[in-house]
């Protein structure tokens, strides 16, 4: 095919022309692409920049060891233990089956812990640990040490887990720990990211929950490099944590121990409160439980048995119990009349056995009646109807006010669960709380402490140590944090009539050491120990006028739930009150034949700080003691566990 | 006797054709591989295997390949030309049955020493072809229905077969390189406009095959399309690729984060480091001023590549060197779109740049055309 010039001139003008057109449009395009270039890496290059760290840096939290718990004198009363656990990365065991079979010809391994371990397995990368094995003992870990050979990828890894040495002794006080769960989480506002750590364990209840500040620490962070896949490839920074706080709890753990197995099985429960600090030397409640389970985690059947026990071992009655204070409550009565001046020590009052108030009869506990009693008889003997013409005088306002100057119907400031408010009825409330107009009546029941008035045994303590001093101290649980001492709670004078306090102390002494007083079967017979005391025994049923027709029913005839509370309140020695108790044993019948004894024993423990001489008992009792001391000698070994720490 | 024929005395002859050479796009494309060198170095942290180093010395067999074939005159190009758009479809239809299963389509003849894309030589072979179509076609006729149908079909074949394979980029690429060579040629513009209602048309075709016996592309290319017009529906499954190419080029800024100090392609966020995304690196590490000065580098390939051609009488080596400079940057654009979000992932490999062997020895190839035609341009 022939072309001519002038064929190929135009061509190429075409040509050239269309490389012009073609040419630009890819100009304009390289144009967009650096304008977009100028748009991602210029304009938005900030924020890009922020995504790129987020990918490449995972800050991990390094865990602080939780602070540990001791009693007044060292005692070690929650600890952190290392526990082993079994990690395998699959990435260096080669085939998963015949690894995890090698393994469990050397150690157990338990089956539903493998299935998990397997699935995780399978979700994960195969550098990532996982765990197979936990709280695993420390021979099964040696066993895996030595065989770590045939074992490539199999790696015993230790953590720190809890334990409290003392057990039970301790598990209202202390609480326990557990694993965070969602309500947790849900009940905190801002959580600290430490909780979200798999397995991080927080306080669930008691001192372990209140102190859960202090004793959890801060984490430390660990930043580091991780590549598309999670393999950390450096560590960028590190910023070590700070350890939990140690606590140093009032308690006396040798006391405590004491205590607890000096309830024994009975629903009961006890404080001893130091008078002159407001230390709690020892708080305790029985039946209790092992708290030590919870940590590992509980079975099913264990917790079933707990909370289907009638005598609620996890409820902690010290200080969650609110009881009728019954006659213990007298001293309030008597102590608003004599500080109003309505009434004066030395007064008397005639008992015929029961008092008329407008239409209605209420009775003395004594059928007969104490004849004339003053404020030292009344009390010693516990007459009812003296303090029905007390509170007739002075008024519920003035007797729920003086109580509530004594600690009750006050939520006492002690780092323990669930801390009952007990309750100092008024007029007012009653209108609020029950719509109802307060009665006379009530006003009767209250002035002996029965009715609305309720108190936990910590209250009934508190109000026991202030009358003692005549200070307002205020209980305290925890005596120092990390070796700081915290602030005193032993409190200032009341500035109550040193004179009716006098008279009210040695009506007191008078219940115990006088041969015609309620308690006087659990006084103390060592002249420079002798205790003060006031025994209560509290209804939680109402007896009818037919029953009281026929004859009320003793106690011991009745079941279990429908006995009456024995309580008993005391201090000791008398001429210098070093320390205030209060007793509640649960439908234990009398508070002078059940809950004074306890009282008195408890008391003489806590007074020579270890097995008291027998002569301090009555003579009468010593048999009873020395079997006593003999039995609860061979329930000490828990006290020993913890002594051995300090050894 | 064509108008090339009695000028040829003034061409050089002998190995003094070197100096002849398109000096300044030889330096480009040199320069260009060393910044491949350079990334392919980095995206190793630091090494020379397992890319850098195959990198320069396909680079060298190419550069040597490309100088070989300058030296070549460019008729002689242009009459085997039919014959390797011949073998180009023969070997496409050849990875049919022998071909090799790489990243989910089928795409490699095995050659013992190379392991050849016919797809990656079917867009040379392709422009060759349509190039010494309109070199022998009168320009009175190259806009009659019949012999515009003959190009078309040309295109349609190869396009056809590597969709089967299915490789949706390199389709795409070869559709518009063959088009634009018609364009260049002075086929009438109402043909073009005619052919982007038929491609809007067969867009929608596609879509609307989703889901249906006759569905066109496959599932996977769909959701590429689906992550393309939103990434962030699937950060980390599709949507990964696009995201994380993002946040390596935003995170580089105006000049980078430093030569070997992308946290992007090192702790392997980015997908396809070395090959389709290795722009990402360049821009994680050089920032915008590295982007850019790429970008220059291409569009002055381009630019030299337009130069020449326009300078040249010959018809064949000026649509021929068009049509490669139109190759060129079909390839860069939709690679660069691709990293920046700006396009569906699809897999075209960032030219000179991207570790691949058979890529880059058919570019060189290509290269060697142009300087053929640069060297052998009527005087």
């Amino acid at each position: 095919m022939k072309r001519t010039r002038a064929d190929t001139e135009a061509s190429h003008r075409k040509i050239s022309r269309r490389a012009a057109v073609l040419g630009g449009v890819q100009l304009a395009f390289v144009g967009g692409l650096a304008a977009r270039m100028n748009f991602l890496q210029v304009d938005q290059a900030d924020q890009f920049r922020l995504l790129a760290e987020d990918n490449r840096i995972k800050d991990s939290l390094i865990p602080p060891a939780r602070g540990e718990v001791f009693d007044r004198n060292g005692v070690q009363l929650a600890k952190n233990v290392p526990s082993y656990r079994i990690v395998v990365k699959r990435e260096d065991i080669g085939d998963v089956d015949e690894a995890l079979e090698r393994l469990s010809r050397v150690v157990r391994l338990d089956p539903d812990d493998l299935e998990r371990a397997l699935t995780e397995m399978k979700r994960s990368a195969p550098f990532h640990p996982i765990t197979v094995a936990e709280n695993v003992s420390w021979e099964d870990i040696s066993r895996v040490s030595v065989n770590a050979p045939a074992l490539p990828g199999v790696t015993p890894e230790v953590g720190l887990s809890r334990i409290y040495p003392l057990g039970s002794n301790f598990a209202h006080v202390l609480g326990y720990v557990g694993p965070v769960s969602d309500y947790d989480l849900q009940q905190i506002e801002a959580p600290d990211q430490l909780l979200l750590i798999p397995r991080f364990q927080i306080g669930k209840v008691g001192v372990e929950a209140k102190q859960e500040d202090r004793l959890r620490g801060e984490a430390g962070v660990k930043r580091e490099e991780v590549n598309a896949t999670g393999r950390v490839m450096r560590e960028l920074d590190r910023r070590e944590g700070r350890q939990g706080a140690d606590l140093q709890l009032t308690i006396d753990a040798g006391l405590q121990n004491y205590v607890q197995a000096r309830l024994g099985e009975e629903s009961a429960s006890a404080v001893v409160m130091d008078c002159e600090t407001g230390d709690l030397v020892a708080i305790a409640s029985s039946p209790s439980f092992d708290p030590n389970l919870f940590v590992r985690g509980i079975s099913v059947a264990d917790y079933k048995g707990l909370t289907e026990n009638t005598y609620r071992p996890l409820s902690s009655k010290s200080v969650q119990g609110a009881y009728p204070p019954g006659s213990t409550f007298k001293m309030m009565t008597a102590l608003a009349a004599l500080e109003e001046g309505m009434a004066q020590p030395d007064e008397t009052v005639y008992c015929p056995g029961h008092l008329e108030v407008s239409g209605r009869r209420f009775h003395c506990w004594k059928r007969g009646g104490h004849g004339y009693v003053d404020l030292q008889n009344s009390l010693k003997q516990s007459c009812d109807v003296y303090y029905y013409d007390l509170a007739l005088k002075v008024g519920i306002e003035k007797i729920s006010a003086m109580a509530q100057r004594f600690g009750l119907g006050v939520r006492h400031d002690v780092p323990m669960s669930a801390i009952s408010e007990g309750l100092t009825p008024t007029k007012d409330w009653k209108r609020r709380v029950h719509g109802q107009e307060w009665v006379i009546g009530d006003t009767v029941n209250a002035s002996i402490g029965q009715g609305f008035m309720l108190a936990s045994p910590l209250q009934l303590a508190v109000m026991t140590a202030r009358i003692a001093t005549g200070r307002d101290v205020s209980p305290r649980l925890v005596k120092s944090v990390d070796g700081v001492e915290e602030p005193s709670t032993a409190g200032e004078n009341m500035g109550l009539n040193e004179n009716n306090l006098r008279k009210l102390r040695s009506a007191m002494f008078d219940v115990v050491n006088d041969r015609r007083g309620t308690a006087y079967g659990s006084r103390i017979i060592a002249e420079e120990m002798r205790m003060a005391g006031k025994t209560g025994t509290s209804q939680v049923r109402n007896i009818t006028a037919a029953e009281r027709a026929r004859g009320v029913i003793s106690n011991n005839d009745l079941p279990w739930e429908r006995r009456d509370h024995a309580l008993f309140v005391n201090f000791a020695p008398f001429d210098k009150p070093k320390y205030a108790v209060s007793i509640v044993v649960e439908h234990g019948g009398g508070g002078s034949s059940t809950a004074a004894p306890i009282a008195r024993d408890i008391t003489l423990q806590a007074l020579y700080g270890g097995e008291p001489p027998l002569d301090a008992y009555p003579s009468k009792d010593r048999g009873r003691i020395e079997t006593q001391q003999e039995q609860l000698r061979g329930v000490r070994p828990m006290a020993d566990l913890g002594g051995s720490d300090q050894a | 006797m064509s108008y090339l024929e009695y000028t040829v005395k003034s061409v050089p002859a002998g190995f003094r054709k070197i100096l002849y050479l398109n000096w300044p796009l030889t330096i480009l494309l040199a320069s260009v591989a060393g910044i491949g060198f350079l990334m392919l170095y980095s995206v190793a942290g630091g090494s020379y295997s397992p890319w850098a180093e195959p990198q320069m010395k396909r680079f060298a067999l190419g550069l040597v390949l490309m100088v070989m074939i300058g030296m070549v005159p460019i008729w002689f190009w242009r009459s085997i030309s039919s014959v390797a758009y011949g073998v180009s479809v023969m070997l496409l239809i050849g990875v049919e049955f022998f071909g090799s299963i790489g990243m989910g389509a089928q795409r490699w003849i095995d050659l013992g020493f190379i392991r050849l894309q016919p797809s990656e030589l079917m867009k040379v072979t392709l422009v060759m072809f349509l190039a010494a179509y309109y070199d022998w076609l009168p320009p009175s006729k190259k806009s009659r229905p019949f012999w515009v149908l003959i190009p078309v079909v040309v295109i349609l074949v190869p396009t056809a077969l590597v969709l089967r394979q299915p490789d949706l980029g390199t389709a795409i690429l070869l559709m518009a390189a063959g088009g634009g060579l018609m364009f260049l040629a002075g086929v009438h513009w109402t043909y073009f406009a005619a052919v982007l209602a038929a491609g809007i048309g067969l867009i929608t075709a596609v879509f609307q095959s989703r889901d249906t016996s006759w569905q066109l592309i496959k599932n996977y290319q769909f959701r590429r399309i689906d992550t393309f017009i939103d990434p962030s529906s699937d950060p980390l499954g599709a949507g990964y690729h696009i995201t994380q190419s993002k946040i390596a080029l935003g995170s580089g800024g105006w000049t980078g984060r430093g030569f070997m100090q992308g946290t992007q392609s090192r702790l392997n966020f980015l997908p396809e480091k070395h090959t389709d995304f290795i722009f990402t690196t360049l821009a994680e590490e050089f920032g915008f001023v590295g982007g850019l000065s790429l970008l220059v580098l291409y569009a002055l390939i381009i630019f030299f590549c337009v130069i020449s051609a326009v300078n040249n009488r010959d018809r064949f080596s000026s649509l021929l060197t068009l049509g490669i400079a139109l190759n060129f940057f079909l390839f860069f654009s939709v690679n660069m779109s691709m990293v920046m979000g700006l396009a569906p992932v699809v897999g075209v490999p960032l030219p000179l740049v991207s570790y691949g062997g058979s890529a880059m020895l058919v570019l060189m190839l290509a290269f060697g055309f142009v300087q053929s035609a640069h060297i052998h341009r009527p005087r």
